[in-house]
């Protein structure tokens, strides 16, 4: 062995590396990112709140159109109160839900069958198809009076446009869900001998479940819209009748504090279908806690 | 040795399991010609590999010979009896481990069971599965997810469901190829430690000379346009095969071979 260290740098060299300073510094952070998402969130609210408090208080909009954050925020608890103590609101609250869950489940029953149609017969896909698009393509509101024509005024013509609207992302993604099993996993299936009814049950289902969600939530949103729309065009003693009332007589707080709880109701459908999802696509839970093993 | 080739020409020779004559396949009334008169082989407890360049047919041939599309012409026959739809004596494994993530790794395993005889058939199966899933290294993962396994697990328990049935014919498609070469290496030979153990006869679809060469009893080389085995080469190694077998003399041989007959073809 030589008395040499290894890679002994030479003298100056050295000198001039030995005198630098440790090799250390930060990495850009934006500030954003530091802000907890909750504080950022509420920065925001307060920010709304207050051009909104200013813009009604200066006078520069006339709390006709546009009641202060205070004067609807009382609204907001007055239509609440009304609702617990079961006054004039809740009757109205109830015909509009039942129509946004009649109009789901009528969308799903409907939606799920064509969506089997169309994803998994090679007919259903080249002759229904074409024709399903091309409904959807159509105004669907356009339809309202056509549905008030034929189901009449009370609470089926509403379900009707609700299910009208909510339908074809129902269709849509269950026929996509069908045909989102790649390749490989129809060849192993069929190598296994399995009937098409196994493919179906085994593979093409649990496959689909995720796109059958995600137009399942599309649809339990569209589903409120497509009830009030037909309230408003198909009259009736809903939540729609309510802001129509409310807009006719320029109680625009009123308006948002109905819609505030419309909303509400449309979270409920949203949540339900989310937490569905969560229970039946367990595998598709993001994998919190779930380290990957290594082999 | 206890090679094929050592074996060639002697009584003892072990008997045909699957066999091809002449086998054709034209797509679009005869316009694309992907198989032509493809003839070969494969012997009881042999393992054959085939090369070639994409879109030389390969995967055409090995849909063939798991009786997923039917040739235009020729004789395909396995143990017998000609292949004209899916097989339970044949286990199939792709590139990719298609495992679902919505059954647990023991229920992957026994789903061909399931499929095929039912729930109660593949209930009583478990104990096979187990003892599978412990052949290959992966005891205690029965219950686990196929979310919770590596790639190389993924494709090991991907074995375990080709061997649950007891196939006598493995059709192997590019099987590690989307594994990194460390484990690869180490896959492929525990490939050769189950066939030995099971005396299985194998078909690997590959695009790697080494895997071809290190793998094979016979290694097909195939040209594209029309896709047909150029020359079928006797791997005269002895078995079991080890990795450092690479660095001989013979090896390299082999290697160079088929890398020759491959440049030729991809100019033809």
């Amino acid at each position: 062995m030589s008395e040499l260290s290894p890679a002994e740098p030479v003298l100056e060299e050295r000198t001039a590396f030995e005198e630098m300073e440790d090799t250390v510094w930060t990495e850009h952070v934006s500030l954003g990112s530091l802000v907890p998402r909750w504080i950022a969130m509420t920065i925001l609210l307060v920010f709304f709140l207050g051009v909104w408090q200013l813009v009604t208080s200066i006078g520069i909009v006339s709390p006709l159109i546009l009641p202060g954050p205070v004067a609807t925020f009382e609204d907001v608890l007055f239509v609440g109160q009304n609702l617990i103590s079961g006054g004039y609101t809740l009757p109205a609250f109830w015909v509009t839900a039942q129509e946004v869950i009649w109009g789901f489940v009528w969308a799903v029953v409907i939606g799920v069958t064509l969506g089997v149609i169309v994803g998994e017969t090679s007919i259903g896909e080249r002759a229904v198809m074409p024709y399903i698009v091309a409904i959807d393509t159509m105004p669907k509101l356009a339809f309202a009076p056509l549905f008030v024509a034929w189901l009449g005024f009370g609470i089926a013509s509403k379900v009707a446009l609700a299910a009208f609207i909510a339908v074809f992302p129902i269709v849509v993604s269950t026929a996509a869900g069908l045909h989102a099993a790649d390749e490989n996993a129809r060849m192993l299936f069929r190598s296994i001998g399995a009937s098409r009814w196994q493919t179906l049950i085994e593979l093409k289902i649990p496959t689909g479940l995720p796109h059958f969600f995600t137009g399942l939530k599309i649809a339990a949103i569209g589903v409120v819209s497509g009830a009030i729309a037909g309230e408003f065009l198909g009259g009736g003693r809903g939540f729609g009748e309510l802001i129509r009332v409310a807009a006719a007589q320029l109680d625009t707080s009123r308006v948002f504090s109905l819609i505030i709880y419309l909303s509400l109701l449309g979270l409920l459908m949203f949540g339900l279908v989310s937490w569905m999802q969560y229970k039946f696509v367990f595998w598709h839970r993001s994998s919190h806690g779930r380290a990957k093993a290594r082999s | 040795m206890a090679s094929a080739t050592a074996m060639a020409g002697s009584s003892t020779r072990p008997k045909p399991v699957y066999q091809l004559a002449n086998v054709s396949k034209t797509y679009a009334d005869g316009e694309v010609r992907a198989l032509e008169g493809v003839s070969l082989t494969v012997r009881e407890g042999e393992f054959h590999s085939v090369i070639g360049s994409s879109g030389c047919g390969k995967s055409t041939l090995l849909k063939i010979m798991a009786g997923l599309t039917p040739p235009t012409k020729g004789r395909v026959v396995l143990s017998g009896t000609p292949v004209k739809g899916a097989r339970p004596d044949i286990g199939m494994m792709f590139q990719q481990a298609t495992l679902f993530p919505w059954r647990t790794t023991l229920q992957n395993i026994l789903l061909p069971i399931k499929i095929r005889e039912g729930k109660r058939a593949a209930f009583a199966a478990r104990e096979r599965a187990v003892a599978l899933l412990e052949l290959v290294g992966l005891k205690g993962f029965e219950d686990a997810y196929p979310a919770q396994l590596s790639g190389g697990m993924a494709q090991r328990a991907a074995i375990c469901r080709m061997l649950v049935t007891e196939p006598q014919m493995l059709l192997l498609d590019e099987p590690f190829s989307a594994l990194d070469e460390i484990t690869r290496d180490f896959m492929n030979m525990e490939l050769q430690r189950i066939c030995l153990e099971r005396s299985a006869s194998a078909f690997l679809v590959t695009h790697s000379i080494a895997e071809a060469v290190i793998l094979s009893d016979v290694v097909h080389v195939m040209s594209a346009r029309p896709g047909r085995i150029v020359r079928s080469i006797e791997i005269d190694l002895p078995r079991p095969r080890t990795l450092d077998m690479a660095t001989l003399p013979a090896f390299g041989a082999h290697v160079s071979e088929i890398r020759n007959l491959l440049d030729k073809g991809a100019f033809l």
